[in-house]
């Protein structure tokens, strides 16, 4: 058996014509006072980065994937964390002296292919590598986005026998490029303290008139 | 007589010392004369066009909680100088498969279309580049050009969401052109002439000599006109031709640098058109309150050119008035969709506009000018107009007071900020 159906309720064509003009007009009229009214509300966002309350480096959590650095005075040139790397953007080069000591020739880091996935870091067995909290990485060609950490010739391989404890993290990347990621930052101006009622003046508010409908 | 016969005259009397009936080379200066004005229009344009865009994304910003273009020059308004020079040193591309003549003259179209219209705006008492007796004729026709160029752009793109953009364009700016006529035929019955200066001399400075305010009718053919001109301007909420959500940019998608822009400024342009048209046509134009045009046209000297910007003035308050108001309505209404498009088009715009002319009509049988219940339709529409505006202050203030409060308790702070200020 097919259940009954009752018929549909069809709206009087009359009544939902002007209905919807009275709608039209009333939506539009609401709509625009709202948005009037928040042309005088505070907005949610603030300019970044100058008038923050710190930089905005230091809001990140601890473990956040910045541009990678590298401490060489603890890397032992095992080449783990450039045989990890999916995209190849660590290159090493080390020379050997007579003495049997290592130099490093090279630890350059393409910051334009690395993809912050932390592979690197992870596979560092002597926390040498390790990312920094760093990401305002903007530069004016592509060639800057490579970082040399070979500051110096003669930068002599680590021995994993007796390392340096771990200088802190982004100082390395902040000695080697002066400037690097560190905006001006601007005060912001003094607010004016909150008057009691310093309410949208009805006549002062040029641009308002949401009638422009029909 | 015009402003540039009349500086022409000016110029041969004073420089050349020849009797301008008679001289040979009068068509000379008068053409130098009309190249300067045309000069003079351009650099309206591109002086108008360049802040609203700053002043339009600001709004925007505020509207939508956040700040805007904040960086370039004091507050950001040089933003749209930079984004000028951004958009000449992009790369102008051609896509290979585009039809080279057409993708190549579409922006100019456009922007002949727009900049057509600037002809017989009436910007002051004696302002005006050329008083055509066909002035409202001319002005329909001339930015209909618009269509053709858009038509162009979304054909010579070879993309079919150029393609796409360009044919709703056409059928839009086709369609809205039907109740927007009908609604200036409003204004030319009760002005019984089609030139622009006429209309405006037709009106008067106060109120209640405008043409809003003459009757109901008129009230609601003024709203009809502004809905029609939103649509005819590919703004929001009808501007599907560049919906970014479905066509992504429509008919301009395949455009980059200059050319991009120039789209981009017929759009800008486009706005101050009909905010103009409209307050020249419904809100008394450059009427100056207690000021008969004719006691303008009788002054002399730096008398005259001193009523000369003040009617200016007037009219470009008006008219920058409106260019807010198409903004806001800009970011408050959502898009609407195609069929629903040609619904406000077709059954309602189109038939209320038709009836506005016939109430029109009727009035003007039945209401003589200056008698009392002339008197008494002007006071009452006049009073729907305050009426109006006094409500939606207060409707603002009260959706503000409201959220105030709320915004105290979770945040601790003052809600109130005025839009200057930068956070």
């Amino acid at each position: 058996m097919v259940p009954a159906v009752p018929p549909p309720v069809r709206p009087n064509p009359v009544r939902a014509y002007f209905g919807n003009i009275r709608r039209a007009v009333s939506s539009t009229f609401e709509g625009m006072t709202v948005t009037m009214s928040w042309l005088f509300r505070r907005p949610s966002t603030i300019q970044y980065p100058d008038r923050t309350e710190k930089p905005v480096r230091e809001m990140l959590p601890e473990t956040y994937r910045g541009l990678l650095e590298v401490d060489l005075s603890r890397c032992t040139a095992c080449l783990l964390c450039a045989k990890t790397c999916p995209l190849g953007c660590i290159s090493i080069e080390t020379c050997k002296h007579p003495d049997g000591a290592r130099e490093f020739q090279t630890f350059d880091i393409d910051n334009g292919l690395c993809m912050f996935c932390g592979l690197c870091a992870e596979a560092c067995n002597f926390d040498a590598l390790a990312h920094t909290r760093e990401f305002e990485a903007s530069v004016s060609s592509a060639e800057q986005l490579t970082v040399r950490f070979v500051d110096r010739p003669g930068r002599l391989v680590a021995k994993a026998k007796d390392l340096p404890p771990r200088r802190p993290r982004g100082s390395i990347l902040a000695a080697l490029i002066p400037g690097f990621g560190r905006r001006r930052r601007r005060a912001a101006p003094p607010e004016p303290p909150a008057s009691p009622a310093p309410a949208p003046a009805a006549g002062a508010e040029g641009p308002e008139n949401p009638e422009g409908t029909a | 007589m015009n402003i540039i016969q009349h500086v022409a005259n000016l110029l041969i009397r004073s420089v050349f010392h020849a009797d301008p009936a008679s001289w040979p080379w009068t068509w000379l200066v008068q053409a130098v004369v009309i190249g300067i004005a045309a000069f003079l229009a351009f650099a309206f344009v591109a002086i108008f066009a360049g802040p609203v865009s700053w002043i339009e994304r600001r709004i925007a910003g505020r509207i939508q909680s956040r700040i805007g273009p904040n960086r370039v020059g004091p507050q950001g308004v040089l933003q749209w100088l930079a984004d000028g020079v951004k958009c000449w040193l992009k790369e102008d591309l051609v896509p290979a498969a585009a039809d080279r003549p057409l993708f190549l003259a579409a922006p100019y179209l456009v922007f002949t279309g727009m900049f057509g219209a600037f002809v017989v705006l009436p910007f002051g008492a004696q302002v005006v580049a050329a008083d055509l007796n066909v002035g409202i004729l001319y002005l329909l026709a001339i930015t209909s050009l618009v269509v053709v160029g858009l038509l162009m752009a979304g054909w010579g793109s070879n993309s079919k969401w150029a393609l796409f953009g360009g044919v709703r364009s056409a059928a839009q700016l086709v369609s809205y052109e039907v109740p927007s006529a009908f609604s200036l035929l409003c204004v030319v019955l009760l002005a019984g002439t089609l030139s622009t200066q006429g209309i405006v001399a037709a009106q008067g400075g106060w109120p209640w000599d405008w043409f809003i305010f003459r009757n109901p009718f008129m009230f609601a053919a003024f709203f009809l006109y502004f809905t029609a001109a939103i649509a005819e301007g590919n703004r929001t909420p009808f501007d599907l031709p560049e919906a970014e959500s479905e066509i992504v940019a429509g008919y301009n998608i395949e455009y980059s640098g200059m050319r991009f822009l120039f789209f981009l400024f017929a759009e800008w342009a486009n706005i101050w058109i009909m905010a103009a048209i409209s307050a020249f046509a419904f809100l008394g134009g450059w009427q100056i309150p207690g000021i008969a045009p004719e006691q303008i046209a009788a002054t002399k000297g730096w008398e005259f050119v001193g009523w000369q910007a003040l009617s200016w003035t007037i009219f470009l308050v008006k008219a920058t008035f409106l260019v807010f108001v198409v903004i806001q309505i800009r970011w408050t209404l959502p898009r609407l969709r195609v069929d629903q498009l040609m619904i406000t088009c077709w059954k309602y715009l189109v038939p209320l506009s038709m009836l506005m002319v016939l109430g029109v009509l009727v009035l003007l049988a039945l209401v003589p000018e200056g008698g009392g219940a002339d008197t008494i339709l002007r006071g009452a529409m006049v009073g729907l107009g305050l009426a109006v505006v006094l409500v939606s202050a207060l409707r603002v203030r009260r959706t503000f007071r409201v959220d105030r409060e709320h915004y105290r308790e979770m945040e601790g702070r003052d809600l109130w900020y005025p839009p200057y200020r930068l956070p």
